[in-house]
């Protein structure tokens, strides 16, 4: 049958549609079950990948390597993670998890911050002072919007080479700062500040600098934070990048790692590469978790 | 505690002129309130006195000095916003604490006098709290605070009450004058609502265009208007305004839209028999009888002790009068007023026309 979208056609067992969107009145008494299904079925299949990397990472090699695919824990996690995060793949000479995790730290934590401090100060330059070129200035940050890293990478490539600047940090960090996307943020929000706000702190004596320390930085903290979780995942998860400008294994990061550890098909650890990707994970995942209060709320509220 | 001395202020924004040209003396102490409708340039007057706009040309003094080209900082003012402009983020406390920090004031006075001041203001107990915990009556009170607690040289109010619904707004008034009159600081008081202005100020500057249409007293710009716009705008319902053309002698008008004969009550008007005229008689100086003007009532408005009637005359204009009692009902209705109570203004200038010199 091809696939048509009319809602008579999304039909329960008993025959009845079961769209959950029904007036309340009528609604029978299949459709709470049918809309959980639903509901455990999205769970499943977001959860299960997550739960295979996550068993796999308990069992040896050889279980993996016949081609298993167990669903319940094995008996190897500890010796499986210690490996991984000592010394890395045991066959050949490889970066040990823990290096590559404190490279993707330091970089996603400094690509973070340097998005954040740059795009605060120049948002707040955009928004707050008339100078001559402003309109200009942020008209050439909004396209910037238009040059990913993607587009801009062998040029990029090439002054960071110049530059001497391959298989460092600052090589890896400098390229990936610059936001657009921040600035425009905060721009935004920074126009929401009511200008009598601005009047006031005037007329109570606060300069520029001590109007951005005492009002808008307070004012940014939702967003600020809400940014700081996007901007540390999108830090964390670079790859075309760091896997130019990095050829040393002083400065790899563990995404890079993940993809080398999987190398050829015969000879890979899946269990120590399942166990480098729950690591991979958590890092991502603790900042999720520990903001996500801010988050949403710097999401879905100001503070006026 | 200073004179306030404006001369000729202008501010045009690009080609726009806004004001033009406005001289204002306010004396120590005074308040001072600025009223018109929107767009005559009063919250522009008041920007530039507080620093927050640069006049296009003219004069600010504060205190004898020249505050023209001066920071707002440093003009020694504090402004309350209409809409506040509490720093959310900020306790109460803080907010009004604020400006004392910059200076540099050692914190235990500055403990102090937010103290004394929240307990001037009756704020004491809200101190830890955020602005969005407080009433709009509340958030008013701060606002007051924060300009308060500074001591400055001039208080600027630009429309703080208008946010207030109506029965806070008129008591906040009374507390803000009777604020003023305690705290003896010269004040500026931006609104467009003429019961404010009246009920405010020592002196009303009425503006209109972007020129101080009058600057005088509450009861002299009632009792003797400079101009139509200011008759027309301060009073309510507002002043009746009939063309009428002077009559041989200049000691009566004529009305244009009956042909009755009003005489002067103070004297001749200068001109020659024929000049044209505008007539004002306020709403509240008609009286029903018979031998005045013949109106058509079309609206009662009752309110309780009086009632406020909306009528035409035969030839279509309007006219409101306000009457004692109640029980008027819509029809024909003869109303009379008294020589003494006529405004005369010349119709092609607006200004008001005084009795002739006594030769």
């Amino acid at each position: 049958m091809p696939p048509d979208f009319k809602s008579a056609d999304f039909k329960a067992a008993d025959g009845r549609p079961a769209i959950a969107v029904l007036p309340e009145p009528w609604r029978p008494a299949g459709v709470d079950i049918v809309t959980h299904l639903i509901l455990l079925l999205g769970v499943v299949l977001f959860a299960l990948p997550i739960w295979i990397v996550l068993m796999g990472s308990t069992h040896d090699s050889a279980t993996i390597g016949r081609g298993e695919v167990p669903l319940l824990p094995g008996a190897h996690a500890l010796e499986n993670y210690a490996t991984a995060w000592g010394k890395g793949n045991t066959q050949r000479a490889a970066v040990p998890v823990s290096t590559m995790m404190f490279n993707s730290a330091v970089m996603a934590l400094l690509i973070t911050v340097g998005k954040l401090v740059i795009s605060i100060i120049s948002a707040y330059a955009v928004a707050f002072f008339s100078f001559p070129g402003r309109m200009l200035f942020f008209w050439a940050i909004f396209i910037t919007l238009m040059l990913p890293v993607e587009v801009r990478i062998f040029p990029t490539f090439q002054v960071v080479s110049d530059l001497g600047m391959v298989n460092t940090y600052q090589g890896l960090i400098i390229p990936l700062i610059a936001s657009a996307t921040a600035t425009l943020l905060f721009r935004q929000f920074f126009l929401t500040i009511p200008d009598q706000l601005v009047e006031a702190a005037k007329i109570d004596g606060a300069g520029p600098l001590r109007f951005f320390k005492d009002v808008v930085l307070p004012l940014s903290s939702t967003n600020i934070a809400a940014l700081f979780v996007i901007l540390f995942v999108y830090g964390w998860n670079q790859y075309l990048w760091p896997l130019l400008v990095t050829t040393s294994s002083d400065v790899e990061t563990i995404i890079i790692g993940i993809v080398k550890m999987i190398g050829a098909e015969a000879d890979t650890q899946w269990n120590l590469v399942m166990a480098t990707t729950v690591m991979a994970l958590l890092p991502p995942v603790a900042v999720v978790i520990l903001m996500q209060r801010w988050f949403v709320k710097g999401l879905t509220e100001t503070e006026k | 505690m200073a004179r306030l001395q404006l001369r000729g202020v202008r501010k045009s924004f690009g080609p726009v002129a806004v004001l033009h040209g406005v001289d204002l003396d306010v004396e120590d102490g005074e308040m001072i309130v600025i009223v018109g409708a929107s767009g005559c340039g009063k919250s522009t007057l008041l920007r530039i006195v507080a620093g927050l706009e640069t006049a296009t040309a003219g004069r600010v003094y504060i205190g004898e000095r020249d505050v023209t080209a001066v920071e707002p900082a440093k003009r020694d003012v504090a402004m309350v916003f209409q809409n506040y402009a509490l720093y959310p983020h900020m306790s109460v406390y803080e907010n009004m604490a604020y400006g004392l920090r910059i200076r540099g004031m050692a914190s235990n006075l500055i403990e102090q006098r937010v103290q004394e001041t929240a307990a001037l203001l009756g704020i004491d107990q809200l101190l830890r709290r955020r602005p969005r915990e407080l009433s709009g009556g509340q958030r008013q009170r701060v606002a007051m605070g924060r300009a308060i607690v500074r001591e400055p040289k001039l208080f600027l109010f630009d429309e703080p009450l208008s946010n207030l619904d109506a029965k806070l707004r008129v008591q906040m008034r009374a507390e803000i004058r009777r604020l003023q009159r305690r705290l003896g600081v010269t004040s500026l008081f931006v609104t467009h609502d003429q019961v404010e202005a009246m009920t405010l100020g020592d002196r009303l500057v009425v503006m209109n265009a972007g020129t101080a249409a009058q600057i005088a007293t509450p009861m002299q710009i009632w009792e003797r208007p400079a101009d139509t716009y200011v008759a027309g705008f301060i009073g309510s319902p507002a002043m009746n305004l009939l063309p009428a053309v002077l009559e041989a002698g200049g000691r009566s008008a004529r009305l244009e839209a009956t042909g009755l004969s009003l005489p002067f009550a103070d004297g001749p008007r200068p001109g020659p028999a024929g000049r044209t005229l505008t007539l004002g008689i306020r709403p509240e100086h008609l009286s029903p009888g018979p031998g005045g003007l013949t109106a058509i009532v079309d609206l009662v408005e009752p309110l309780g002790s009086e009632s406020v009637l909306h009528a035409h005359l035969a030839d279509g204009t309007q006219i409101a009068a306000r009457l004692q009692g109640s029980g008027y009902s819509e029809g024909t209705l003869g109303l009379i007023t008294t020589p003494d109570a006529l405004h005369v203004f010349d119709r092609a200038s607006g200004l008001r026309l005084e009795r002739s010199a006594p030769a």
